[in-house]
């Protein structure tokens, strides 16, 4: 009976990680990708200079995002099957990909009237639980100056394609 | 108190500097959300506990470097960054660091 469970638990954790897990993912891509769309027109750059410095300027202050993140137990089951043999572990790219995606969206979020958003830096950290033991959990940090034009002197928006999807 | 992570602040001339300002905090996870991480950590997706912890965090530092250019006569705080590294298992620091200006 205890032989079953040892290899029925992780099967059906397996199960639980593979099956919730996508769901979950499929959901907050969805998310993501309808508030992309939203703030798909204001330009988010690593440049630190505007490109039009002669425009004058209403208001400019820093804003960021940033969220933890984490893989499902079947992920991190494939990670570590790919550990063994070495080569990209494709599992985990979707995680920080939602992780930085949504951080981006999370610091635009902080100032929706702005025109444009400079020197934007991404920092990703780990979280262990404890004695160096990973998690597959990253926190994502994105921050940037966003700055916003006087209200005569902005730019006319453009319209945004992937709206409508 | 104005803040940007560029060299200056758009739209205002640099009148002043004060030099380097920092704020920063070392935080320790707490039982109840590891828990409750341990058990998301089966499904993925987004931690909020933990989110929620890291946000505090930052702005716990970030008030503390605006505070210390508060005190200086500053108005602003260019070139701003965050810096996190982890000091035990299980514990984080949060470091936030500037130059403290005065702007028009």
């Amino acid at each position: 009976m205890y032989a079953y469970l040892q290899i029925l638990i992780p099967l059906g954790l397996l199960l639980l990680g593979w099956t919730v897990g996508t769901l979950l993912e499929t959901a907050h891509y969805r998310r993501i990708r309808r508030r992309e769309g939203q703030h798909h027109h204001v330009p988010v750059t690593t440049e630190r200079r505007l490109w039009n410095p002669e425009l004058p300027i209403a208001e400019s202050r820093m804003v960021r995002g940033q969220v933890v993140v984490s893989v499902d137990y079947f992920k991190r089951f494939l990670a570590a099957l790919r550990t063994l043999f070495g080569g990209e572990i494709h599992s985990y790219s979707s995680l920080l990909d939602r992780g930085r995606r949504e951080a981006l969206l999370r610091m635009r979020e902080q100032f929706p009237n702005a025109d444009v958003f400079l020197n934007l830096r991404f920092e990703t950290s780990t979280i262990s639980s404890g004695a160096g033991k990973a998690l597959g959990t990253v926190e994502v940090l994105a921050y940037s100056t966003g700055v916003r034009y006087t209200e005569a002197m902005r730019p006319p928006a453009v319209p945004d394609p992937s709206s409508e999807e | 108190m104005i803040t940007t992570n560029i060299e200056t602040v758009p739209g205002r001339t640099i009148l002043e500097h004060y030099g380097i300002v920092q704020g920063s905090t070392i935080r320790a996870k707490h039982l109840g959300r590891d828990i409750a991480a341990g058990l998301k950590n089966l499904v993925g997706g987004e931690l909020r506990g933990y989110t929620e912890l890291l946000q505090e965090a930052r702005d716990e530092a970030y008030d503390r470097m605006v505070e210390q250019a508060e005190e200086m006569g500053a108005n602003a705080v260019v070139n701003v960054r965050f810096a996190t590294s982890s000091v035990t298992s299980g514990a984080s620091e949060i470091l936030c660091y500037g130059t403290a200006v005065l702007v028009q």
